[in-house]
């Protein structure tokens, strides 16, 4: 997995409530036995209208906008297990998404792709939302170590909350296999005693 | 200190805590399918890690597999090579696979409850958000993505944060008309869809108490769409009698002595929840979901809330309704039962109880997709083909089908589907497609009528 400390970036607003991830990559696209190529068909139904042509009004087509975080509105992730969408964000490149809540599931498929999930307050959300979208050139930070988010140019910032030991596996790039292969022993002793 | 059931089981299957860090969770059934598997076997494979423990996976093939003409070649080559993928993983791994016009195959929620595979006190995981369905049973099932899938086959162990408690009590007698579906629907209505998020929620009252496994499981089953990883209500009688002659669950002493373990899970008296709601059943109707988030339900004989918000209108929007109305009266194409929240026994005889010497209305597609080969046979031993049949309605074969639409069972552009699945966002049961969620009771009324209609109107 990809180490993650920090980033500076410019950020998309997707400023849509309960976003699904049927709607990150819709079910007829989970044919694939590998990861690659999700993110082709992100949000393909909201990036192409129903005739096939690119709608140029969803806001990831609009040329204004780019930058490796996506900004989204409240419930994000919400739905399918399908860890295609973590890999669908990840291929389209996306570091970060930030939003004023993940739904669980999603929230653990990204920290197990170096994709950081960034829990904000309702308020700062609507904040950078409006920032970016007056200003589609803002810069937003994400420290890890510190577990900060800023508004770059306006220096306005909020602490986010991570898990310690999630936090550890991004600033390392580690992921949860190696430990739970090295546990082994105390693994097979737990089978032991509970077949009693 | 007084505990939950789901502190009983949780407890029970700690193996090790990290500090200020999660917990190494025992995972006693790990049930896979063809779409969120494949990525899992490769990852393994290319980091030279074992399968750790084979004869605790089963598998089956679900997602992804036609519903018409299953013992012919899969015809859409990207689904053939998935399901041959399945094949062959677990054949080199020797994991059990009920694979395509096995006996045993179907919907991975239904089929591991019906062979006896899922049993109360078991912690249970699948690559899919509804194996919260297994809840129902006691047991502690939540879904999980890909690289947990990996995991759990490098270990039999997943590490996770101890979820918040959340107890969601209903007590009162049911109205007529009002199912297991209806309950859930009326739940996720009243707190929506993200209040049960970082939560595991414990279903508990007399309605759950006096509900059969199937109506256990419908309701269980939707705990996800309230973001509750899992759900689940306290075994007790009707679920040892459920479990007991099914193919894998212990039988005699052993039966016995695990009825007595599985006794002792339910919620201590006093036992404290971070988190409580409480609703009496009378105030329960025929629910429908009028919107693209299954909290966006109303009672039958209830109109669309007036709210000034911007997802909310997006919503409306792409269903095509108005702030204020009703949907009685409204015209219905399509009708869609199956899925694992509706594709049980059970759902198929409320639905045939209701159609029965009755005609669909001509404008309607009705298909009926059992959970599993085994709810198909039941459907044709106990005579409701021949009333399905009789009425218009198509019989398909088992499989998840239209409720993601991943195979070609797809509702076409702008159609409403009345559906007994569990999701409505936008484009779920095919793009452009418009998804009611109902009961199944609701879903044939549908059918036979043409439209949405109240149907506690139509009952005897």
């Amino acid at each position: 997995m990809e180490k993650f400390t920090t980033l500076t970036s410019k950020a998309i607003p997707l400023d849509i409530e309960n976003i699904d991830t049927d709607q990150i990559i819709p079910a007829r696209f989970l044919k694939a036995t590998d990861k690659k190529g999700f993110g082709d068909n992100i949000f393909r139904d909201w990036m192409y209208n129903k005739q096939g042509d690119i709608n140029s009004g969803f806001i990831l087509n609009n040329p204004k906008y780019s930058g490796n975080i996506l900004v989204a509105g409240n419930n994000f992730g919400c739905g399918s297990s399908r860890e295609h969408a973590a890999w669908a964000l990840v291929g389209y490149g996306f570091k970060v998404v930030v939003s004023s809540f993940f739904a669980d599931i999603f929230r653990g498929n990204a920290l197990n792709n170096g994709l950081l999930p960034v829990q904000v307050s309702q308020n700062y959300l609507n904040l950078i939302m409006s920032e970016i979208k007056t200003n589609p050139e803002t810069q937003i930070k994400i420290d890890l170590e510190q577990q900060t988010i800023t508004i770059t140019d306006k220096d306005i910032s909020e602490l986010f909350d991570i898990d310690p030991y999630k936090k550890t596996c991004l600033i390392n790039g580690y992921d949860d296999i190696d430990y739970l292969v090295s546990k082994k022993d105390i693994i097979e002793a737990f089978e032991e005693h509970n077949r009693k | 200190m007084k505990k939950t059931l789901f502190d009983k089981v949780w407890d029970a299957h700690v193996v090790d805590s990290i500090e200020n860090g999660p917990q190494v969770l025992y995972i006693d059934k790990h049930l896979i399918h063809e779409v969120t598997s494949p990525q899992a076997f490769k990852d393994l494979e290319e980091r030279n890690i074992p399968i750790f423990r084979p004869d605790q996976i089963v598998a089956t093939a679900d997602h992804n597999t036609p519903t018409t003409n299953q013992h012919l070649p899969v015809r859409d080559a990207l689904s053939k090579k998935q399901l041959e993928q399945l094949s062959k993983n677990c054949k080199r791994h020797r994991i059990t696979l009920y694979e395509l016009g096995h006996k045993y195959n179907g919907i991975v929620h239904v089929m591991a409850p019906e062979l006896g595979i899922t049993l109360p006190g078991m912690t249970i995981v699948c690559g899919d958000s509804h194996t919260s369905t297994h809840g129902a049973f006691g047991t502690i099932a939540f879904g999980i993505g890909t690289s947990q899938v990996a995991q759990v086959f490098a270990s039999q162990c997943l590490l996770l944060t101890k979820p918040k408690s959340l107890r969601v009590s209903v007590n009162g007698n049911l109205k007529k008309g009002v199912l297991p579906k209806d309950v859930i629907l009326y739940i996720i209505s009243k707190i929506g869809t993200n209040a049960g998020t970082g939560y595991f929620c414990e279903y508990a009252g007399d309605v759950f108490e006096n509900m059969s496994m199937e109506g256990r499981m419908t309701v269980c089953n939707m705990s996800i769409e309230m973001g509750a990883r899992g759900g689940m209500i306290a075994p007790d009688e009707t679920t040892f009698e459920y479990v007991k002659g099914r193919k894998f669950a212990p039988a005699d002493n052993a039966l016995e002595e695990k009825v007595t373990y599985w006794k002792t899970l339910s919620t201590d008296d006093g036992a404290v929840f971070d988190k409580e709601f409480h609703f009496d059943a009378n105030d329960i109707e025929p629910m429908l979901t009028y919107g693209t988030n299954p909290g966006m339900g109303i009672k039958i004989t209830g109109q669309i809330p007036e709210i000034s918000d911007a997802s909310f209108e997006k919503s409306l929007n792409y269903m095509n309704f108005k702030k204020g109305e009703s949907l009685i009266g409204k015209p219905i194409n399509f009708v869609f039962i199956g899925s694992c929240t509706n594709s049980r026994i059970e759902d198929f005889r409320v639905a045939a109880d209701f159609v029965k010497g009755k005609q669909k209305a001509e404008n309607v597609t009705a298909w009926l997709v059992p959970g599993s080969k085994q709810v198909e046979a039941q459907i044709i031993n106990e005579g409701l083909k021949e009333i399905f049949k009789g009425a218009g309605f198509e019989l398909r074969q088992p499989g998840c089908s239209a409720c993601l639409a991943m195979n070609d069972d797809k509702i076409p552009q702008g159609e409403y589907c009345v559906s007994t699945s569990n999701r409505n966002f936008e484009g779920r049961q095919g793009q452009g497609s418009r998804t009611i969620l109902a009961s199944p009771l609701m879903a044939a009324a549908t059918a036979i009528e043409g439209k949405i209609v109240d149907i506690t109107k139509h009952l005897n």
